[in-house]
């Protein structure tokens, strides 16, 4: 019996329905992920690059002569310089960073989020804080030549501070370095500050608190994580300039010994400093110098920068899933 | 009961704590003050200087083939047509790179994905730029730059020197234009989606148009950083102190920072003569300028897109 | 009426009560309640009201040029809580924060008119808004604990004003117990003030006003981030320390008010015809059973009958 059957028709339009709604293949999109995807690991693999040559490169001074390295001086020969007044140099300036720019930012960035008023010299320091920001650290570099350092007649020899600073010592290097990152403690501290919930403070001046109480106590405690992320970050920053030091007049030659790492005269003495020192072996002509020690000299920058910066990144994801959570 | 009446005084509170109060507010806002003195001294050492080499140079050297700063000549074209190129090559590398970062970051990565990968490529904004110049010289020129372009400067030149200052970008790029991506509310992307778009054409023609100024941000402040980025060039450039004006980016080259930075950088054995000296300050007030220039519409630019949602 | 005088008495008694039970506490201030009450009623008949606290006389509130609520006359007396209560807009929380000069952290914030503190005007430029805001306490809308423990939490505002550390112990013990707070956390003082429940919380920022020795304790909707069974227990214990303490309380139920309150000023908004803007304005003040049975404006009465906001 032949009967059409009416089923026929139904399958057809239902196998329509379902073909429309069946997923199809998304070339394009599918492509453009790809390629999206593809840009971040060309990025990250970069660095992976990076890291492998250095850490190849400098792995014969690293593996054969690490401790002469680390305790050597700035010597003619390749094969028993060392990075001894590299490091000091650099921990002297972030000492000096650490001593001056951030209480000078933390504090600005407390008069501007708790007691400027909104008039037009607030909002002038403010657009003068971001324009800081954005000046090239070389040009932080002239600042400290002129005025840190204050030495070869510039501005006539009329202008700066030399004579306490004692002209191309890490104290001139130090107070550049401070001023270079200056801007950013401010901004990142304003930042911390202004995450600081209304209801707090209100509790604070509620109880009868003054303004510095309620900062010292609320404020700062509620906000320090955020502060020290920031300050954390400059202070990796300070650490790896270099072009600042150039113009500061760091010694990219040789430098003799000089005291023990805790001598507090040294501030004002001659000086290198890791990334100047780096700058300085790989221009050099000889391989032992520009290959070798340069890479391992790198290698323990990197260490150091990448520890800073990875305690500021922790630091911070921690506390914002605290406070989300 | 007697009428509580109070006197003034039972109100005034401690003269130690209003003492305290005043002398901090007086701390605090001269430390506000300490970064427009920097600003001050910064400029102010810049002109003085610039000036006293402007009337004491003669201005045709400032157009004399090549830059050499202890002879006396001091081209500048030179040092634009050098900082020029590492910048064009910079952001061609830096600008698709960085943002193409940023959309997949924003758009694609799931939050745990997103989680790790942040990070990472903050540690690529924090390596420090004597580290890419190494790189630049030891990795890109000979392996990927002179690999394509036989003749390119072995010594170093501006497209080794571009790329590394592209790579020291990417990040900047890629976290600004990830800001602004994420700055596009989520109600577009699900308007979008609901009338059946794919995410394909909801990210290029919702989101990102949406987010247009803040990746224009992204683009210029990075240009800034490029131009004021110095070491990469320092190292990777190929020029010592001083430079023949060069227009093809395979020669070697001498950016204005780099010039600033290799007159300073002999100092302490030979000094410079007085001329190469100022020299160093007329040059950075050029580049000063530029870049502040740049800061400030970058500054609009984003002004103007936080003003939109 | 000295001050110092009256801090030691407070605290003298602070530690006999810190001995006695929550129930002895009530009763001894019942009976200084009365013995109050017996020797006005020898002076005069209108003596029966308690004294005046806080006095208003034609009391506007500006920020920057928008007036937000004006003519404001009301007398705030001893011992009694004293509702505001009104549509949202109309005012009553800023004049709340005006007596304490909580507004004073707003810039633009002004106050003119009248507003006296036991006859000290509060704005007379030699008063100091730290000492008003230790003498007039204050409990927020939302629970605003210290993140630190509920041991510093109350001690925090005797700290600051300088009181000894020996006689902290005795300042938590008795301001928890004011606060019907002290058998449920008495074991845990060291434990973070951010693991209580809402309620808890709440109790807990009314015990931290109420250790600075305050005269008036204000309070902006405090229940209403609360669940009826906490709300119940704050409203017990403003009925409990009542006979301490003035009370003013903001707030958007009228239950409330009616539930708790001695004397209500009704607010609310009018369009003020010179700025086209809506002001506040207090429209009547009186017994609170007038206000809820035969208020002598319409406004007030179509809004306690619901016929309005």
């Amino acid at each position: 019996m032949a009967v059409a059957h009416p089923t026929d028709v139904d399958t057809a339009r239902v196998a329509g329905i379902s073909d429309s709604l069946r997923r199809r293949r998304d070339v394009r999109g599918s492509l453009f992920k790809a390629a999206m995807a593809l840009s971040l690991v060309i990025s990250l693999g970069i660095l992976a690059v990076l890291l492998f040559i250095v850490i190849t490169d400098g792995w014969t001074v690293l593996s054969t002569r690490l401790g002469s390295f680390l305790t050597g001086t700035l010597r003619p020969d390749a094969m028993d310089a060392g990075i001894s007044q590299g490091l000091k140099g650099t921990f002297y300036l972030c000492l000096i960073v650490a001593f001056v720019a951030f209480p000078l930012g933390i504090a600005a960035a407390i008069y501007l989020e708790e007691y400027a008023p909104s008039n037009r010299l607030t909002s002038f320091i403010q657009l003068n804080i971001r324009n800081l920001a954005g000046v090239p650290s070389v040009v932080y570099g002239i600042l400290g030549l002129a005025i840190f350092v204050n030495e070869f007649d510039l501005l006539d020899g009329k202008f700066g501070i030399g004579a306490i600073t004692g002209g191309r010592t890490p104290l001139a290097g130090g107070l550049t370095l401070s001023a270079l990152v200056l801007p950013v403690v401010i901004i990142t501290s304003q930042e911390a500050i202004r995450a600081v919930p209304s209801a707090l403070r209100e509790a604070g001046f509620g109880v009868g608190a003054t303004k510095w109480e309620v900062i010292k106590d609320h404020i700062l405690p509620y906000a320090s994580p955020g502060i020290l992320t920031g300050t954390l970050l400059s202070l990796a920053r300070a650490a790896g300039e270099a072009a600042p030091l150039l113009l500061v007049g760091t010694i990219t030659g040789f430098l003799s010994n000089s005291p023990g790492w805790f001598d507090v005269t040294q501030v004002q003495d001659k000086f290198t400093a890791m990334p100047t020192l780096i700058a300085t072996w790989v221009t050099q002509p000889e391989e032992e110098f520009k290959i070798d020690n340069a890479s391992a000299a790198i290698v323990i920058l990197i260490l150091f920068v990448i520890l800073l910066n990875s305690a500021a990144i922790i630091l911070r994801n921690r506390f914002e899933a605290k406070r989300s959570g | 009961m007697a009428v509580t009446n109070w006197e003034i005084s039972d109100l005034q509170g401690s003269k130690r704590r209003k003492a305290r109060e005043t002398r901090v507010r007086l701390v605090v806002f001269m430390a506000a003050l300490a970064s427009i003195v920097i600003s001050v001294l910064i400029i102010g050492s810049l002109i003085f200087e610039a000036y006293n080499f402007i009337t004491s140079v003669d201005l045709a050297r400032l157009w004399d083939r090549g830059w050499f700063p202890r002879r006396d000549r001091f081209d500048l074209r030179t040092l634009i047509v050098a900082t020029l190129w590492v910048t064009v090559i910079a952001m061609l590398v830096a600008a698709p790179l960085g943002m193409a970062a940023a959309i997949f970051l924003s758009e694609y990565a799931s939050p745990g994905a997103r989680k790790i990968l942040k990070p990472v490529l903050e540690v690529l904004a924090g390596i420090p730029s004597v580290v890419l110049g190494f790189f630049a010289l030891r990795f890109i020129n000979p392996t990927l730059v002179r690999s394509w372009l036989e003749d390119a400067n072995s010594s170093g030149n501006m497209i080794a020197a571009g790329i590394g200052v592209g790579i020291l970008t990417i990040p900047l790029v890629a976290s600004i234009s990830e800001d602004a991506l994420s700055a596009v509310p989520n109600a577009l992307r699900e308007a979008s989606a609901g009338i059946g778009a794919r995410k394909l054409t909801t990210t290029v023609s919702i989101v990102l148009p949406a987010a247009i100024s803040g990746l224009v941000a992204a683009f210029i402040i990075a240009t800034s950083r490029a131009i004021g980025e110095t070491m990469v060039v320092f190292i990777a450039g190929g020029a010592a102190d001083s430079a023949l004006f060069a227009a093809n980016p395979a020669d070697q080259g001498l950016t204005m920072t780099a010039a600033m930075a290799s007159v300073a950088a002999g100092t302490d054995e030979v000094a410079g003569s007085g001329n190469a000296f100022s020299a160093l300050f007329f040059v950075g007030t050029i580049l000063f300028f530029v870049t502040l220039l740049l800061n400030v519409i970058a500054d609009r630019v984003v002004r103007r897109y936080r003003l939109e949602y | 009426m000295n001050i110092e005088q009256n801090l030691t008495s407070e605290l003298g008694e602070s530690l006999e009560s810190a001995e006695e039970g929550d129930m002895r506490i009530t009763e001894a201030a019942e009976a200084a309640g009365s013995s109050t009450m017996a020797s006005d009623g020898v002076a005069d008949a209108a003596a029966e009201e308690n004294p005046t606290v806080l006095a208003m006389r034609d009391l506007s509130v500006y920020y920057g040029s928008f007036r937000a609520v004006r003519d404001v006359n009301m007398d705030v007396r001893d011992n009694e809580i004293t509702a505001m209560i009104g549509p949202s807009g109309c005012g009553k929380s800023t004049v709340l924060r005006s007596i304490n000069r909580m507004n004073d952290l707003i810039p633009t914030a002004r106050v003119e008119g009248d507003l006296r503190f036991h006859g000290v005007d509060l704005y007379d430029p030699k008063v100091d808004p730290v000492e008003v805001r230790r003498r007039i306490g204050m409990v927020f809308q939302k629970p605003n604990p210290f993140p630190k423990s509920i041991y510093d939490n109350i001690t925090y505002g005797p700290k600051i004003a300088g009181t000894p550390k020996s006689e902290f112990d005795a300042i938590v013990e008795k301001s928890l117990k004011r606060a019907a707070l002290w058998d449920e956390v008495k074991d845990r003082l060291s434990e973070s003030a951010l693991g209580m429940s809402g309620g808890q919380q709440q109790r807990l920022c009314i015990a931290r006003a109420i250790a600075t020795s305050p005269d008036v304790l204000l309070m902006d909707e405090p229940c209403s981030a609360l669940d009826p069974i906490a709300t119940g227990m704050i409203e017990d214990l403003m009925q409990e320390i009542k006979t301490r303490y003035t009370i003013v309380i903001v707030t958007h139920n009228m239950q409330q008010a009616a539930r708790v309150s001695d004397r209500t000023a009704f607010f609310t908004a009018e369009v003020d015809g010179a700025n086209d803007r809506r002001t506040g304005l207090l429209v009547e003040y009186d017994k609170t059973e007038k206000i809820f049975s035969n208020p002598a404006d319409q406004r007030t009465e179509n809004y306690v009958t619901g016929r309005f906001g």
